[in-house]
């Protein structure tokens, strides 16, 4: 195995981004550095923060993990996770940063002026955040996992302490950096692998996922079983098993005739090259026919159509309610800027978001014995080993899983801080400054990472999915109606709020404790956006309607501020950095 | 709780956003801050302009890349379809949403800049 390469990998990242965190922490002295980086950066590296941010574990693993598993739905999250962004910028960018708020909390007290939806947004931001720090610490774990056998709650932890270290120590001012420095650390570490890869995939003859009927084995593999599992095979299939297949124990050649076999913890499975892969029940696009076609894969939800209209739903309206996203327009100097910057994000994003289908498509064809246990989303760290063998393998390995490592530590620090500046703001009211914040940090990362030992396991993009699910049925419409209608009153907001963000929690809640996806039911609360989305809207409007007696009495002043350029209300513009 | 002092009490209740927007109010704007009627009718037809864009681009985006599924399932002979060996839903939505959000995105920053200037002069004009 590449362990040593890999470790060196995950070491070299783990102390670069201490490192390129702790020059941070040498210009950050005020409770405003600490907050918002004194809004002294500029836009490319702010772009490219913004970038590292976001690119989280479900970008870098997951999405090539179920490209790998069900193939071309899946091309919908990259494509999803990025027109997110697009709407950001046409519909709340520029306005929300004019709005002087940083946290999402701050915005809805400022434009409704209520601590009642203070409190309500406080409660959802934090909700969201650990929706989405979870699975970057799953993600840590595997990654851990596969590169070393580590047990998994290994990487979750060191995840945890690196980023408690960081953003408790420095705050955002470092953390720009760290995040500027990972997302070139990411592009690389998928952009270099994959070229090598299509190029011995090249040399290979070009073989196409679809020309066979099954995936099948491109080389000899052992899988262990980790957990018990029902597989469907499709052929029969000649295999050597150590363990226990259908309930007897086995030790030497078998042929598993088709149809479902149980296979027990710590069985041991051969599979030659050139067979077809048995997979895990509802786990995969079984034919390599469906796979490749658009809605014509059943296995991962009963109503394809619907599901991934509520996908594009929620990735769509999603991402300009995530906690994250909303602190790094307040470093932008002007609404203008904020423009400017989501632009380059979106060229970065697309950029990016090239690769993760690349890496997906190949695994179908030289890592489908992931299929086996259904656990694909390992595929990106293993194929570099996979295709380019040697030396140049390792390390390509190597760069991989740096990259993965990158993704968890960006994404995690981001959420961190703004969980922690919300817990420390809205939970913790009687304590001050830097040290409040401090606290709230290890609160804020504490939690998911208990939580993460706990769940369920959820492929990390389906976990982060739900994330987007819950923030576009409760920030999305607050935030619309807030920055477009002087109609909109705290009741009406703090109902659809309570409404909409409630009861996509409650879907996502039930989703994962009973892993039910069958039915219309279980199809209306795996993928809850196309129903919840709606009725938060129409919650809040009706109420705001019923209250309008209500209306804060300041909202025309607070329009103003939000739509009009800087230059118009203010003169001369703002430059030096605040003080606090 | 013991009784807050009145330090404590400022940050309670400031959500850190009024310092944010400082600065001396010029000529041009005093309608707008002084809340007059014409600064109203200055700020909601702004408001109007940018929110007609933002709903035709997105409604735009909604209908280029949110009908796609449906592309899919009024056209299945599309997957059979291939270009550069690649089947053509994999192209479309693999690469070619891309290039098209970026210049989606730049149309949009460029049409918003322009609604603000022409505001701008108007102000500077009344």
């Amino acid at each position: 195995m590449t362990t040593s390469a890999d470790l060196a990998a995950v070491a070299l990242v783990t102390v670069a981004t201490i490192g390129v965190g702790a020059y941070g922490v040498r210009v950050s002295r005020t409770t405003s550095d600490f907050y918002v980086a004194a809004r002294s950066v500029t836009p490319f590296w702010n772009a490219s923060a913004i970038g590292g941010e976001y690119l989280s574990a479900a970008s870098f693993l997951g999405i090539a993990g179920l490209i790998l598993a069900y193939g071309a739905d899946m091309l919908w999250y990259p494509v999803g996770y990025t027109v997110g962004y697009l709407f950001l910028l046409f519909l709340v960018a520029a306005p929300l940063r004019r709005s002087g708020a940083y946290t999402l909390p701050d915005f809805a007290e400022s434009r409704l002026d209520s601590r009642v939806v203070r409190k309500t947004a406080s409660v959802l931001v934090v909700v969201i955040g650990w929706l989405y720090l979870m699975p970057q610490m799953q993600g840590a774990g595997l990654t851990l996992h596969t590169a070393t056998g580590a047990p998994s709650w290994v990487g979750g932890a060191l995840v945890g302490v690196v980023v408690l270290v960081i953003v408790a120590a420095g705050g955002m001012r470092s953390i720009t950096f760290v995040q500027a420095f990972q997302y070139w650390l990411k592009v690389t570490a998928l952009m270099v692998p994959a070229i090598f890869m299509v190029m011995a995939w090249h040399a290979h003859g070009a073989p196409s996922p679809g020309q066979t009927a099954v995936p099948v084995l491109a080389q000899d593999i052992t899988v262990r079983v980790t957990s018990d599992l029902t597989v469907d095979v499709l052929y029969p299939t000649l295999v050597g098993v150590r363990g226990t297949v259908d309930g007897r124990r086995d030790d030497g050649p078998l042929v598993l005739a088709v149809g479902s076999h149980t296979l027990t913890t710590g069985t041991d499975l051969f599979l030659r090259k050139g067979s077809a892969v048995p997979q895990a029940v509802g786990q995969s696009t079984q034919h390599n026919m469906d796979w490749v076609r658009p809605l014509a894969s059943t296995t991962s939800h009963d109503h394809p159509l619907y599901a991934i209209y509520s996908l594009v739903l929620a990735t769509f309206l999603g991402t300009m309610g995530l906690p994250h996203v909303l602190v790094r327009f307040y470093t932008n100097p002007d609404g203008r800027a904020a423009r400017r910057t989501t632009l380059l994000v979106l060229i970065l994003l697309s950029g990016f978001y090239l690769l993760p289908t690349i890496y997906g498509a190949l695994a179908r064809v030289y890592a489908p014995d992931l299929l086996v246990t259904g656990q694909t989303d390992s595929a990106v760290l293993l194929l570099p080993g996979r295709l380019v063998g040697g030396i140049p393998g390792e390390l390509l390995s190597a760069l991989v899983t740096a990259g993965a490592f990158a993704a968890f530590l960006s994404t995690s620090s981001g959420l961190t801080v703004s969980i922690a500046g919300v817990i420390a703001q809205d939970v913790l009211p009687a304590m001050r400054g830097v040290r409040a914040f401090r606290i709230a940090t290890v609160l804020a990362v504490g939690a998911p990472l208990v939580l993460s030992l706990f769940a369920t396991r959820l492929p990390v993009a389906d976990a982060v999915g739900l994330a987007f699910a819950v923030a576009a049925s409760s920030f999305c419409p607050m935030l619309l109606l807030g920055i477009w209608w002087r109609g909109l009153t705290a009741a009406g907001a703090t109902a659809g709020l309570v409404t909409g963000g409630g009861l996509a929690v409650a879907a996502v809640v039930v989703t994962v404790a009973t892993n039910a996806r069958t039915g219309w039911v279980g199809s209306l609360l795996a993928e809850p956006a196309a129903w919840s989305v709606p009725l938060a809207f129409t919650v809040m409007i009706a109420v705001s309607r019923a209250t309008a007696a209500s209306r804060p009495p300041g909202v025309n002043r607070v329009f103003a501020r939000m739509h009009l350029p800087e230059r118009v209300l203010v003169r001369p513009p703002e430059r030096a950095p605040e003080r606090a | 709780m013991t009784s807050p002092t009145g330090s404590r009490r400022v940050t309670v209740t400031s959500s850190r956003t009024r310092a944010q927007r400082r600065g001396t109010y010029g000529s041009g704007g005093r309608e707008i801050d002084e809340q007059t009627v014409v600064g109203e009718v200055l700020v909601t037809s702004l408001v109007r302009a940018q929110l007609r864009l933002a709903i035709y681009a997105a409604v735009l985006v909604g209908i280029l890349i949110g009908g796609l599924p449906l592309v899919f399932v009024l056209f299945p002979g599309l997957s059979g379809r291939q270009l550069l060996g690649i089947p053509v839903p994999w192209v479309m939505l693999g690469v070619a949403v891309y290039p098209g959000i970026c210049l989606g995105a730049w149309a949009y920053v460029r049409a918003a800049e322009r609604n603000e200037d022409d505001f701008a002069e108007l102000v500077d004009r009344s």
